[in-house]
């Protein structure tokens, strides 16, 4: 059998991603001479004496460059009809127009990632394995582009894997602070544990259907066979989505890792994966088939369980990370109750809040970063104050957790209201409703955030710093993102144009 | 006409400059930035007028409606927001009304702002107020329409209380904030309901050959059972231009406005932002007379006799007020109560060359146009006085023609203006008017002829207060009042020299209610009447008022002390206001509500804070930190999964 090597052009997003990550790669082992690596880690400020700080700031600009042009590459090349599906390797690969829409989303969100953390990766400690982090994060990128577009259920679990092993690279990347390292191996315990579990499920899919190929699996039959592997499915993307109750492992993991890797976790893991739980509940367990109302019934219980419980823990959180944490639980609550209905206002709901949370949820992490590499800081009770030294920050972090918490005229009202509007749309009215009240219970404790940075007094408040260009550069596209995306309507008026259920 | 954006914009980014950078910019700079920007604005603003007016007329002689911008914002269903700049021959004229007197305004302010704490911010603001007012008269649709009124009314209200330490200044802006608000509120009722059953927001539409339709024209075609709530929607607008045209009984803001700075009571409190409820029943004219009738009565009947009884109540009040911005402020709300008679006579849809019904648009117009100036010299005037005698009081001034010559004769100027005497330009817009009045009803007529009389008997009798009279001897014990400086003159003298001249203009070529060109003829029954009834008024006030002593005056107070001391009061409308608020809304309505909010409500969320905070305690075992734990709940979670699906 040969192999029709065109077909990759119909790839040419994850193949652009691909190149993208061995130009990294390859410049990573040629760029930074081998003395001056030695050097770095030999003596703490070695590479600055040496005059290596250009190198340095073109280490961390390259990869946000690269990434920049693909993005661009990408959205160039979007199709723009809702129902066009380029497909390759007999359906096992799919794309649509949405789908790049998504990929490029999040790129952005990573390019972010790469802005705010690159004066932590220029450290001394860390900039040995600087090019590493590029290369690894990227990776990561590129197992969800594919898990974005699969069309098969063994594709779809190679993207899942590709999307989580380097992850715990990831998060294990403080590998000599020990909750780095203990973060890390929670992870992958976990994730492994989850994804046996998962093909397990596919698996009993594969012998209830016959066949592992999303377009051919609508005909399934209902049967304690198929049922069970839909439940172990559900299991699978509960935990990269991180609902309850199979979240458990966020706060711990969230908490542990480096500030920057929490935020890839908490935007782009889970945004891509809940896109994908969408398309596979559409496409397999879609509108039409017996197990609609069967997971409708699941998910309004993992919802409205999800935003509960995680609202209710992330009340008396006292470190600002773990606070995250349940804050992004409760989110992904929300971004889930788009999936309801599998429709197709629901689907540009979905990437649409994942948009505006990404805008608002990386600019929270940014603030929260950039003080921690100043101070060392991250409980909540460290930022009584902060109005007083370092007022501009403050106000960033009040325009995100507004933008988090739904205020308007802030975007995060507006992917709300659409995500409301698609659940309500789709018939969900009690669920709304619960969802609604818990947005009351959310902005109780994003307020506490804000009155601890504003009201409360501290003796000894965080220091006075100017932050680095790189967070600098991230804090105003987030802050952008944040103020334009729900006012400006053509956002939202393009990715609705875009959805479409195609099967 | 690209252009016609800047006109917008440029005002708007020099409010953003201002407001960001004006602390770091020296006062001269921030004024400068302000001012030559707002001269840029009216330069385009003539040069659209010219283009647009010396445009061929189309073939049914009028002037084509454009339509330079109009993109859609937000849809909404099958409703669409849109923003655009629509050019039409009253858009048109309100830009050269708006440009000139903002400018005349921003270069006086540097000599009666100067050395003022926040004066960068002031300048901001003036742009801010600029760029809104422009933006509601070009308004594709009466959505964007609503969202520049608005923006109108925030920059008034940060204007007027801009002396934000005095507490007078900012229970002022409050009040005027609130009443314009709660106007507001039933004008945008109006604007949803009308958006319902009109099925769109916009006045004209781009068509698909790039031909502007006429979507108001369309609508005006409905029958009645498709238009039945149209005359309420256009009632409940009608009510939100009384309260931004300070209509009775919502006229109640506007002599407080005075708190603000002079320069601004001239722009916005008298030539501008006062008059967009008048432009507003001009807009939607053609609605108003196909079918505005509400259970009999038809709104535009209502607008004539809101406006009668607004124009003799405030005349009456101007003629016993003691404060000179304040007798401004009611004579201002009398001649816009003239603008809307004017509008609400027009009752016939314009047949042909048939003008008798539809005079009255043109009419106001001119008016508006003639009074924005006129007003606007008065109070420029004004506020050279109270520069020089640092008082608003009529006691403190008189005798003044000797010291500030220029300002005096400029104020002489607009008050024969005011009081209709040719050849000043009140008197062709004013004579129009009757015109209009006498042909609607001779009541209607002769009563507003009268209360010409009055406008002309109040006006001198405040020349006379200032400019004659006795001289303040403690004042000038003091120091000597002295003419203001240049900057604050050539506007004056400027605005005088406008409204010397714009009697002369054909303005019936421009605007006519049916767009055609239409030639003023004085009706010479009307205008002698009122010519010699505004003689006899103004030697009335001249016999009384011109003297040192005044004791025809005194005696006539002391004679009706209770009518004059009920005028003074303002026939005690704010005390009326006082009660309803405090005593009845506040006491009996807000009290229990708030009862309930503080108690029902705040106690439920507060229940749900406290219950959220126990129960979060109760379940923090669940998050032990134990990997074997996190997978045993995973497991849990997928038995309850199975066990819900499978009983489903």
């Amino acid at each position: 059998m040969t192999i029709d090597y065109s077909q990759f052009l119909s790839m040419s997003e994850e193949v652009s991603l691909l190149a993208v990550v061995l130009v990294l790669f390859i410049a990573d082992l040629f760029t930074c001479g081998k003395e001056e690596r030695a050097l770095a880690c030999a003596t703490a400020d070695g590479a600055e004496a040496c005059g290596c700080s250009c190198c340095g700031h073109m280490r961390a600009l390259l990869p946000v460059v690269l990434l920049l042009a693909q993005t661009i590459f990408i959205l160039c090349n979007i199709s723009t009809d809702a129902q066009a599906v380029n497909t390759a390797f007999g359906g096992m690969y799919e794309s649509t127009g949405m789908m790049t829409a998504l990929k490029a989303t999040l790129n952005v969100g990573a390019i972010i990632v790469f802005l705010m953390s690159s004066k932590w990766l220029g450290a001394a400690e860390n900039r040995i394995k600087q090019g590493e982090f590029y290369t690894v994060t990227l990776f990561t990128l590129l197992g969800m582009y594919f898990m974005i577009s699969s069309g098969h259920f063994l594709m779809f679990f190679i993207g899942l894997e590709l999307a989580s092993i380097p992850m715990t690279a990831l998060i294990a990347y403080d590998k000599k602070r020990t909750e780095s390292a203990e973060a890390g191996a929670k992870f992958i315990l976990l994730a492994l544990f989850s994804a046996a579990l998962l093909l397990y499920g596919i698996s009993l899919l594969y012998g209830a259907a016959g066949t592992l190929y999303f377009s051919k699996m609508a005909s399934m039959p209902v049967n304690l066979l198929s049922i069970l592997g839909l439940v172990l499915f559900i299991s699978g993307m509960g935990f990269k989505i991180s609902l309850v109750p199979f979240h458990l492992w966020t706060a711990d993991t969230y908490e542990g890792a480096p500030t920057p890797v929490t935020a890839f976790l908490s935007v782009i893991s889970k945004g891509s994966a809940a896109f994908v739980l969408f398309t596979i509940l559409a496409k397999v367990f879609g509108a039409g088939s017996g197990f609609f109302g069967l997971w409708s019934v699941g998910f309004f219980w993992i919802i409205v369980v999800s935003i509960t419980v995680a609202n209710l823990f992330a009340i008396r959180q006292k470190n600002l990370k773990r606070f995250m944490a349940f804050s992004a639980i409760s989110q992904a609550g929300y971004l889930v109750l788009a999936v309801m209905g599998v429709t197709e206002q629901g689907m540009a709901a979905l990437v649409f809040y994942l948009l505006v949370y990404l805008a608002a949820n990386l600019g929270a992490f940014a603030v929260i970063h950039v003080i921690e590499q100043n101070s060392g800081k991250v409980g909540i009770d460290d930022y009584n104050g902060l109005y007083q030294t370092n007022p501009k920050l403050a106000f960033l972090m009040t325009l995100c957790l507004f933008s988090l918490a739904g205020i308007p005229p802030f975007a995060g009202f507006f992917s709300k209201f659409f995500v409301f509007m698609a659940a309500f749309n789709a018939g969900y009215y009690l669920l709304v409703f619960i969802a609604l009240v818990n947005t009351v219970i959310s902005l109780y404790y994003y307020l506490l955030i804000v009155k601890a940075m504003y009201i409360q007094k501290n003796d000894a408040p965080i220091a006075t710093f100017t932050s680095d260009c790189g967070t600098r550069a991230a804090l105003v596209l987030c802050t952008i993102g944040v103020i334009l995306l729900g006012i400006v309507s053509a956002f939202y008026d393009g990715l609705s144009h875009l959805a479409g259920i195609t099967l | 006409m690209e252009y016609t954006l800047l006109i917008l914009l440029l005002p708007f980014f020099s409010f953003l400059f201002l407001g960001i950078c004006g602390k770091w910019l020296s006062h001269k700079t921030a004024g400068l930035v302000g001012t030559s920007v707002l001269g840029i604005v009216t330069i385009l603003s003539y040069m659209t007028a010219y283009a647009y007016f010396t445009a061929p007329r189309g073939e049914d002689g009028t002037f084509a409606t454009l339509l330079p911008y109009n993109f859609e914002w937000l849809p909404m269903g099958n409703l669409h927001f849109d923003l655009g700049i629509m050019l039409d021959p009253i858009s048109v004229m309100m830009l050269i009304v708006i440009s000139t007197v903002s400018l005349m305004v921003h270069i006086y302010s540097f000599g009666y702002m100067h050395g003022e704490r926040g004066f960068q911010r002031y300048y901001a603001f003036l742009s801010l107020f600029t760029m809104s007012m422009l933006g509601l008269v070009v308004a594709t649709n009466i959505f964007q329409m609503y969202m520049f009124w608005e923006l109108v009314g925030v920059s008034s209200y940060l204007l007027i209380g801009f002396y934000f330490t005095s507490p007078a200044a900012i229970a002022a802006s409050k009040k005027a904030f609130i009443v314009t608000r709660f106007a507001d509120m039933f004008f945008l009722i109006g604007i949803l309901i009308y958006g319902y059953f009109a099925g769109t927001f916009n006045f004209v539409e781009a068509g698909a050959d790039g031909q502007v339709v006429d979507t108001m024209g369309q609508i005006c075609g409905f029958d009645a059972d498709a238009a039945k709530f149209i005359p309420v929607a256009l009632g409940l607008m009608f009510i939100g231009g009384a309260g931004k045209s300070a209509m009775f009984p919502l006229h109640i803001w506007l002599p407080d406005a005075m708190e603000g700075p002079t320069p601004v009571s001239a722009l916005i409190h008298a030539a501008t932002m006062v008059v967009a409820g008048v432009f507003l029943i001009a807009r939607m004219m053609p609605l108003l007379q196909s079918f505005g009738t509400i259970g009999g009565h038809t709104v535009l009947g209502i607008v004539v006799w809101v406006g009668v009884f607004t124009a003799f109540y405030a005349a009456a009040v101007a003629c016993a007020q003691s404060d000179i911005k304040r007798v401004l402020a009611f004579s201002t709300i009398s001649q816009i109560a003239f603008m809307m008679v004017a509008l609400g006579v027009c009752t016939e849809l314009p047949t042909g060359h048939h003008h008798v019904g539809s005079l009255g648009y043109m009419a106001s117009m001119f008016h508006l146009f003639t009074h924005a100036m006129f007003k606007a010299l008065l109070f420029l005037g004004a506020g050279c006085i109270i520069h020089a005698v640092h008082s608003n009081e009529m006691s403190a001034m008189g005798g003044l023609r000797k010291y500030m010559p220029i300002t005096h004769i400029t104020f002489l100027i607009a008050c024969l203006a005011i009081a209709g005497i040719p050849p000043f330009s009140g008197f062709f817009s004013k004579d129009e008017i009757l015109t209009a009045c006498f042909a609607y009803s001779p009541f209607v007529g002769w009563f507003m002829t009268a209360i010409a009389a009055m406008t002309a008997f109040y006006m001198f009798r405040l020349y006379y207060g200032i400019f004659w009279g006795t001289e303040n001897e403690e004042l000038h014990a003091h120091h000597t009042p002295h003419e203001a400086p240049l900057v604050m003159t050539l506007p004056l003298i400027f605005l005088a020299v406008v409204t010397c001249a714009a009697g002369f203009i054909p303005f019936g070529h421009f605007v006519s209610a049916d767009g055609q060109a239409y030639d003023i003829h004085l009706d010479w029954g009307v205008a002698g009447t009122s010519i010699v009834i505004a003689v006899c008024s103004i030697l009335l006030a001249t016999f009384i008022y011109i003297r040192k002593r005044q004791p025809v005056a005194d005696s006539m107070a002391e004679k009706f002390s209770g009518l004059h001391r009920w005028a003074y009061k303002r026939f005690y409308m704010d005390e009326v206001y006082q009660y309803v608020t405090h005593r009845i809304i506040f006491a009996h309505i807000s009290k229990p509500i708030a009862w309930f909010d503080r108690h029902i409500i705040d106690g439920f969320f507060d229940f749900l804070a406290w219950g959220a905070n126990a129960l979060g305690y109760r379940i923090r075992g669940l998050q032990s930190g134990a990997v074997q734990k996190y997978a045993f709940v995973f497991f849990l979670g997928i038995l309850a999964l199975t066990l819900m699906f499978l009983l489903a």
